[in-house]
């Protein structure tokens, strides 16, 4: 059984096990006790030859929200069966809210509150009968049960429809349906696989609203997995870049855009009364600053102009130095902001980095 | 004692988890599934065919076989199981209208008919995986699906029962004896491990099968040739003819093991206490003359259990081995689609 002193650490250079050894490695791994309410180590499934997901180290810790980026395929739907053992794990070991999902499977179902890809519900019943249900085999029965079922709907806004019946429900609905379906039973950990899919751009802003404001009042710790890196950019507080069954970067946005962002820094300038004819004295003015390597004037007037700074990480000096410059030639500053690199192009270059190509249309 | 490691809440996250008295479990998940599956088939339309379907095995021998009965009945004093008769009744020309023999060949349709989706159906409306990540073993949700299906056919069973018997009391005035109440019990309990066959069989269609409608067609044509009379004997021709063409004993071997005609042989000799051998073709007329010739050659419902116990245990056999096998599949088969 699990030894209640954890190995000093799985150290680095361990990892790289001999190929016979793969097999039958399950029982070696370890895992301490205290980790946060989701974390694997070496988690690995195999269906014949194709890796799906291939030595899994993933911690997620309370109270933030974690998200699992990557494209249909890259693995990221069977890492969340397995966290929630509804599959078996090949290899490696997985700790969720305390316990062994593979082998303790219900105590894990019991605090991990679940919204599965495209999520379901009885089409001949209402959404209230569905959470009733929901509540029911969790246990959870009788006037406490109706009192959760109502705070729930309350939560994700979806009161006034709760009496319909789901056939009638838009696939907004039927998503937040589903969240307030995995909050019934009062989780200590959501688990949400691509929450915002199919769902339009204002319902993405409330779902997400939504998502902030339950890691704030209740403390819960949100894993969700997407394919829309822009989308969830916003509300992740660490992102993990999921690729071909491995995890090939891990932390916030910024701390990933150093680690595969561009060389340089971009600072946007926008300027009050800046006509088209004006553009060259500013940009000259602009370039003339210590610390800006490149200047690109706005495309349509009201836009602004974008810095390249040398420096990557502290562009503060080169933004006093814009200020002090725009006071002295009597230039009004509009807006001044340091542009992080989009979720979307730190995907890209760290595939590249890892020498992963961006496949199309592999299935989920 | 590292259960008790493991079942402290997670040092990282205490504030959010909630107390755990909360969460007694007051029941096991199959019963959950099982009432919220009951409530469906009791709205159902598949309900209201089974309700009509069975009245017409009820209502209709009863009605046009009245005048029949009651010349039978008039003999009723000499006739021993004249109660059972009225299971065993058909108009006249119209041979299959009669209860056990439309009881025989539409419990196994209404039997798959809620059973044939079960779990493939719950696949396709995406209601699965939450469904399972609730905290219920998997097996928890063959078991009540069974469980429900079951429920529902065996309380039409009992009300078509209740309702021949009723008419039979009140209309014609025949009076059933304790054996014969033992009897008809006895073909009843029977009957309903005959759907539970059928539905384990459909449980088993849906589990293997992904698509409803597939798995719908499949199950239509196993009943129509496994289940119905008039096509029944090609299949058995067909398998001992494939198998041992030259073997006068193969036809006779595959019957025995085909559900139907365990079903059909232990249904008759309980319903029959004449019928001493479980091979068939007892017509009215040999039924009534049976009865009057040699009434003393009728047999005990224990005599009559020992004749039928074998062909009860091979379909004890098949109705296991079938829900066995569903449940299997359905535990090592992936939760996604």
């Amino acid at each position: 059984m699990a030894a209640p002193t954890p190995s000093p650490s799985p150290a680095a250079g361990e990892r790289r096990v001999p190929r016979k050894g793969r097999l039958r490695q399950r029982e070696k791994v370890q895992i301490p006790e205290d980790v946060g309410p989701i974390a694997t180590r070496r988690l690995s499934k195999r269906y014949g030859d194709l890796v799906a997901v291939d030595n899994l180290d993933l911690d997620v810790r309370a109270g933030e929200i974690f998200g699992l980026l990557g494209q249909n395929g890259a693995g990221k739907t069977t890492t969340i069966l397995m966290l929630l053992g509804l599959t078996e794990p090949s290899a490696g070991v997985a700790r969720v809210v305390g316990f062994d999902p593979t082998r303790r499977p219900l105590e894990v179902k019991r605090r991990v509150g679940y919204l599965p890809d495209n999520v379901g519900f009885y089409d001949g019943m209402t959404g209230r009968e569905n959470l009733r249900y929901t509540a029911r085999l969790n246990g959870i029965t009788g006037p406490s049960a109706e009192a959760r079922i109502e705070a729930v709907l309350e939560q994700v806004g979806m009161t006034d429809r709760a009496d319909t019946r789901v056939d009638t429900y838009s696939r907004g609905m039927l998503q937040r349906l589903g969240i307030a379906d995995a909050l019934v039973k009062d989780p200590s950990v959501l688990i949400l696989d691509e929450p915002t899919t199919a769902i339009d751009p204002i319902g993405v802003i409330e779902i997400l609203d939504m998502l902030r404001t339950l890691v704030h009042e209740r403390g819960l710790a949100i894993l969700l997995s997407s394919h829309l890196l822009a989308q969830v950019q916003s509300v992740c507080d660490r992102v993990g870049i999921f690729a071909a069954g491995k995890l090939i970067g891990v932390g916030t946005v910024p701390e990933l855009a150093a680690q595969f962002g561009e060389e340089r820094g971009h600072i946007e300038v926008g300027f009050e009364g800046v006509d088209r004819s004006q553009y060259r004295a500013t940009t000259k003015t602009l370039r003339s600053i210590a610390g800006v390597s490149d200047v690109h004037e706005p495309a349509r007037a009201g836009e602004p102009f974008v810095l390249m700074t040398t420096e990557r990480d502290d562009t503060s000096a080169v933004r006093e130095a814009v200020l002090a410059a725009a006071a002295a030639k009597g230039l009004r500053l509009s807006s001044i902001r340091e542009v992080v690199p989009s979720l979307d192009d730190i995907y890209r270059r760290a595939l590249h980095a890892k020498g992963l190509a961006v496949t199309r249309g592999a299935a989920a | 004692m590292t259960v008790t490691a493991a079942s402290e809440p997670v040092a990282a996250a205490p504030a959010s988890t909630a107390p755990e008295t909360d969460r007694v479990r007051l029941r096991p998940g199959w019963i959950t599934i099982a009432a919220k599956e009951f409530a469906d088939h009791l709205l159902s339309v598949r309900l209201y065919v089974l309700l009509i379907v069975l009245g017409i095995a009820a209502l209709i021998p009863l009605y046009f076989a009245a005048e029949q009965i009651r010349s039978v009945a008039a003999n009723a004093s000499i006739t021993p199981a004249v109660f059972l008769y009225l299971f065993q009744l058909s108009p006249e020309g119209v041979p299959i209208l009669r209860v056990d023999l439309w009881v025989g060949i539409s419990a196994p349709l209404l039997g798959v008919a809620f059973a044939f989706d079960a779990v493939n159906g719950e696949r396709h409306e995406g209601t699965l995986p939450r469904l399972l990540s609730q905290p219920i073993h998997r097996d928890d949700v063959i078991n009540g699906k069974f469980a429900a299906g079951l429920a529902a056919i065996s309380t039409a069973l009992f009300a078509v029962v209740l309702v021949i018997s009723g008419v039979g009391l009140l209309r014609l005035g025949i009076v059933p004896a304790s054996s014969e109440i033992i009897r008809v019990a006895l073909w009843l309990l029977t009957t309903i491990l005959y759907v539970a066959f059928w539905l384990a069989f459909g449980l088993l269609l849906s589990v293997v099968i992904r698509r409803a409608a597939t798995s719908a067609l499949v199950a239509f044509g196993t009943w129509l040739f496994v289940a119905v009379p008039f096509f029944g004997p090609f299949l058995i021709s067909f398998i001992s003819g494939v198998l041992a063409p030259d073997d006068p004993n193969a036809r006779h071997l595959i019957g025995q093991v085909l559900p139907s005609t365990l079903y059909s042989d232990i249904s008759s000799v309980i319903l029959n206490p004449t019928v001493q051998t479980t091979s068939r073709a007892v017509t009215t007329s040999q039924y009534l003359q049976a009865q009057s010739f040699f009434p003393d050659s009728a047999l005990s419902v224990t005599q009559s259990l020992i004749l039928i116990w074998p062909p009860i245990v091979v379909l004890f056999g098949l109705t296991v081995g079938c829900f066995a096998l569903a449940y299997v599949r359905f535990m090592r088969q992936e939760v996604r689609a």
